[in-house]
This record gives structure tokens, C-alpha cells and sequence, in this order.
């Protein structure tokens, strides 16, 4: 599984990390930055938590 | 001097126009000082073969005006781009495919992408694909798609054709900003209407308007604004349909390596680049569209233009970087330039003069790209801001450990982050000031630099080329 942020989307608002903090950082400005782009077995449910977080739909997992 | 120059090989046909029966090269070239000690051309023995020697009858030393494609009353002359054997069938498309992907033809838009592979993809997309010419080039200090829109629309609605005929697409469609590439264009439709039909689209001209997926939102009705990716338009583009997004160089090389087999490979190992330097004391401006053998080195391209002494150079467009010392033994190359931490990009090349400041031009780059923000990522706008002022804040003086410490996290961190390479553009320009004058950055502490001074506010103007 891929996860990707579409960053036209990315708001700052900073909710997708607490779930998957393995996945996700926040930079200086409070915006998403993927840690990995391929999903590592085992973090998958973090990844859907993640997506299902961000209140801008920002966030995708794709096969 | 403004001008558009070709320094191919005696008889070889290239984008500017056909060759001229008989004539050698311009004699610009100085010395064998700009050899390069490995690799690349060798520029001692191009010219004991004779390469650049004088061209008789030529007005302007080193100067040769295209041998004019271009009919008295403005556009391309038809007849004679049929009797060159431009619009001939194309029997079988997969042949030119394999010639195009045999020859290594890469794209001209910037990326550099394979041609054929991305034709190829269109082609096997489920869905009947859709071809577009990109001619809008964002990229300042890049004439090149506006020249060849306006002067050789033949030859890229050829391509256009072709390229329709490779991938099985029922629609082409031309993408522009600029006037007199427009009218150039329709003059030409409405010569010889192409097949299958194809639209004129006319957009704004912005630094992104020409990405991929700028380009199919525009045509689609909506803002001339990049989209995330995946899709990217060979999957879904315009109409939903697979789209081949192709830089109008790219499709001119395209009818030429039809109309020319034997010429092939000649024709894909060739560039169109656009050279230019800081403007003189005088303001007189040294900008050249010059059509040049792959692996040409920088430092005969500077000399063109009468930058031979450049202190650095400013590489694909705003989208390379900045390169210092041993810039001159860079060959015009997609992956050794890349291998040197750069870009060929368009094929844009800023010189600049030994007066000239580094930062200055840095900040100047930096402060355009950050201008030309979509705003549409968060992380773009927050990001080219950053750099920016960071690089405002060397140029006056003002900057300290901090500002440089940031600027080089910044370099790292922040490309392949927006939607378009907009921001990494901005981040290179930045991060190679650092890596190539980071003594130049370290002097500027506390000072007052002249260059950087009288072009505080500059916002890139400098980098704007008139097309020739
Ligand atoms: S929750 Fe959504 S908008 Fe907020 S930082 Fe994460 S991806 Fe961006
Ligand atoms: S990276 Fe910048 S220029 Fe590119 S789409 Fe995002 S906001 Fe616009």
C-alpha cells in the first residue's frame, strides 16, 4: 500500500500525525510530510487512521 | 545582440531550418581553451574537422540567421515545408515509434522523460487519447516554444499529426499564451487543416501553466493550475481521456526524424537553447536561441553570447541551480548535468557576469518563484516565502548561522513536496548557492553588496528574454 498527500489539500491542520506518527511528520509551518511512501507491513491500520483524520481529505492510500 | 543561431554540423537539418547548401559554421569560438579534459565533445578536433569555420556571406560574424523557412508575409512557408517533405504519410506509426525510441529522443519540456515510453503509454491507455502541443513555457528566460510556434508552426502541428497517428488519438489540441504564436498557428490550420482536428487553447502565462496537469485542467474549462498526482494525463488527462502532453520541441523533432530517417539519431541528440547573461553596463542585451549537438560544452555556449568570462551559470531556467567553478567543463547533457547536481531542464542557460553576485541572483530567482506561487500547497506557499526572505535577509547583509542553517534544511527537506516542481525549484536555487558560494554567502555577513542592492526588488526581471 501507497499512502500519498495530495499537498494542494494539506491544510496544516496538523490531525493526521497523532495516529500515525511512523508515517507522518509536520514540518516547521505544520504541514504533513510523508515519512515513507510505501506502507510498511504492520503500520497499515495507522495509515487508514491517518486518512480517515485529515478533515480536508488530503490523504490517499492507493494498491 | 539577439539572435537565433545554428551551430550543427555542416548539412545537418535542424529545428532553426534547413541547412544552408555549402555553408560551414559561424567562426565564434575562440580558443581550445574550452575543452573538456574527459568525456563529452571534443571542441580541438571539431574544429581541425572544420566545425565552426566561417560562414561566407554571412552578415553578423558568427550570426546565422535561420535560411528562412519563414515566407516574406510573416509565417511558414507551406510549399516549401511540403517539398522538404514535411506532412508525408505515415504507413505504418509503429515504425516511427521504434525509430523515435531506437534515436533516445527525450522530451524537451524539462523533464527530460523518454518519448517514446510516453507515447507508448498513451497509446495503451484504455481510451481514445487526446494530443496536445505544450508550447507555453514558463520558464523566463526560455524563447525556444514561442520561436518555434511562430516561425515553424508547420513543423510542430506535423509533429502534432504524427504523434496523433502513433498513439491513435481522435483529437489534438494546441496550448499557447503568446499572441503571435496563435495567430501563427491558426494561419497554418487554416492552410492545411490537420487530422484529426485539432483546438487552439490560449492560456495565461505563468511559471506553471505549462505543467502536465495544468495544461489538461485549462483545456478542460478550468484555472491553468497543476493537480496532485497520481493521475498523471497519459493515465487520465483531458475528458478523462489519455493524454500525451508534448513539448512543441519535442513534436517538432518528431516530424523532422520522419522526414529525415537517415538524420535520426542527429535530430534527437540535438538541443534548442536559450542563452542569456547579466545585461551589460550599457543594458545591451546578449540572448541567443541556438540550436546545438548534445554534449556541446557550456563554455562554448557561453562565449556565443559573449559570457565567456561568467563567474557561474544559472542552469534550466530558474530550475537547475546555480554552478560555480568547473562550470565551463559541463557538457549540455540531461544526466551529466543532473550527476553534477543540476538540471538541463528547457535548455535555459543564464550566465552570470564576473560583477555580477551570486546571491543577488539567487535572491532575485527565489523571490520569482515565490511570486509565481500557485498558492495552491500550503507547503509551497510557507516554502518559497521561507527561502525567500532567507535569501533577502544574505543579500542585505542581515543574515547569520541561523539564516544559512535554515536555508540549507530548506534545500533538503522541501523538494518534491508541492504539487508542481515549482517549490523544488526554489529549494535547488537555494540549496546550490550553498553548496557552490557558500564563501560568497559567508562574505555578504554584515556587509553591503552593490549587486545585491540595486537589484533588491528586481522579482526575476532580469531573467525575461525577449523572443528573438
Ligand atoms: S490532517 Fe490533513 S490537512 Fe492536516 S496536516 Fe494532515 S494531511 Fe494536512
Ligand atoms: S507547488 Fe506551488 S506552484 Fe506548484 S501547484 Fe503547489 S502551490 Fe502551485
Amino acid at each position: 500500500m501507497k499512502l500519498l498527500l495530495d499537498s494542494t489539500r494539506c491544510q496544516g491542520y496538523g490531525l493526521c500525525q497523532e495516529p500515525a506518527p511512523e508515517l507522518i511528520d509536520l514540518d516547521e509551518w505544520g504541514y504533513a510530510q510523508l515519512r515513507v511512501g510505501d506502507v510498511p507491513p504492520g503500520d497499515e491500520e495507522a495509515a487508514v487512521a491517518a486518512v480517515a483524520a485529515c478533515p480536508n481529505s488530503a490523504l490517499r492510500l492507493v494498491k | 545582440m539577439t539572435g537565433v543561431l545554428s551551430l550543427l554540423p555542416d548539412g545537418r537539418h535542424g529545428l532553426l531550418g534547413a541547412p544552408l547548401p555549402g555553408a560551414g559554421l559561424p567562426g565564434v569560438v575562440e580558443s581550445s581553451d574550452s575543452v573538456a579534459p574527459s568525456g563529452g565533445e571534443d571542441l580541438a578536433r571539431y574544429l581541425a574537422e572544420g566545425g565552426y569555420a566561417p560562414l561566407p556571406g554571412a552578415g553578423q560574424p558568427g550570426v546565422r540567421a535561420p535560411s528562412d523557412p519563414v515566407a516574406p508575409s510573416g509565417g511558414e512557408d507551406l510549399a516549401r515545408y511540403l517539398a522538404e517533405g514535411g506532412y508525408a504519410p505515415l504507413p505504418v506509426p509503429g515504425l516511427l515509434l521504434d525509430r523515435i525510441a531506437a534515436a533516445g529522443l527525450r522530451g524537451r519540456g524539462g523533464a527530460g522523460f523518454p518519448a517514446a515510453v510516453k507515447l507508448r503509454a498513451v497509446r495503451d491507455a484504455p481510451g481514445r487519447p487526446v494530443v496536445v502541443a505544450n508550447g507555453e513555457e514558463g520558464e523566463p528566460g526560455s524563447v525556444k516554444d514561442r520561436w518555434l510556434l511562430r516561425h515553424r508552426p508547420h513543423l510542430v502541428l506535423d509533429g502534432l499529426r504524427l504523434a496523433a497517428a502513433m498513439t491513435g488519438a481522435g483529437r489534438g489540441c494546441v496550448y499557447l499564451s503568446d499572441a503571435g504564436a496563435e495567430q501563427a498557428v491558426r494561419r497554418a490550420l487554416a492552410e492545411r487543416p490537420c487530422d484529426p482536428p485539432v483546438d487552439v487553447v490560449r492560456t495565461e502565462h505563468t511559471y506553471v501553466a505549462g505543467e502536465e496537469t495544468a495544461v489538461v485542467r485549462r483545456i478542460d474549462g478550468g484555472p491553468a493550475l497543476p493537480t496532485a498526482k497520481p493521475p498523471r494525463p497519459f493515465e487520465s488527462g483531458v475528458g478523462g481521456a489519455p493524454t500525451l502532453v508534448a513539448n512543441v520541441e519535442t513534436l517538432a523533432r518528431v516530424a523532422l526524424m520522419h522526414a529525415r530517417p537517415e538524420s535520426a539519431d542527429a535530430v534527437a541528440g540535438t538541443h534548442l537553447v536559450t542563452l542569456s547573461g547579466t545585461r551589460s553596463r550599457t543594458g545591451a542585451d546578449a540572448a541567443a536561441l541556438v540550436e546545438v549537438p548534445a554534449g556541446t560544452h557550456l563554455k562554448v555556449l557561453a562565449d556565443l553570447c559573449g559570457h565567456g568570462r561568467a563567474e557561474a551559470v544559472l542552469l534550466g531556467g530558474l530550475f537547475g541551480g546555480l554552478h560555480g567553478a568547473g562550470w565551463t567543463d559541463l557538457p549540455l547533457d540531461h544526466d551529466r548535468l543532473r550527476a553534477a547536481g543540476g538540471a538541463l531542464g528547457c535548455g535555459a542557460l543564464h550566465f552570470l557576469h564576473p560583477e555580477d553576485c551570486p546571491v543577488a541572483a539567487a535572491h532575485e530567482a527565489a523571490a520569482h518563484l515565490a511570486a509565481q506561487s500557485a498558492r495552491q500547497c500550503g507547503v509551497c506557499v510557507s516554502g518559497t516565502g521561507a527561502l525567500a526572505g532567507a535569501l533577502a535577509a544574505v543579500a542585505r547583509g542581515e543574515a547569520d548561522h541561523d539564516t544559512t542553517d535554515r536555508l540549507r534544511r530548506w534545500s533538503e527537506q522541501l523538494p518534491g513536496r508541492g504539487a508542481c516542481g515549482l517549490l523544488d525549484a526554489a529549494a535547488r536555487i537555494a540549496g546550490s548557492l550553498l553548496t557552490h558560494f557558500s564563501d560568497r554567502v559567508d562574505a555578504h555577513r554584515g556587509t553591503v553588496c552593490p549587486p545585491c542592492w540595486a537589484t533588491s526588488n528586481g522579482e526575476g526581471h532580469r531573467f525575461t528574454v525577449p523572443v528573438p
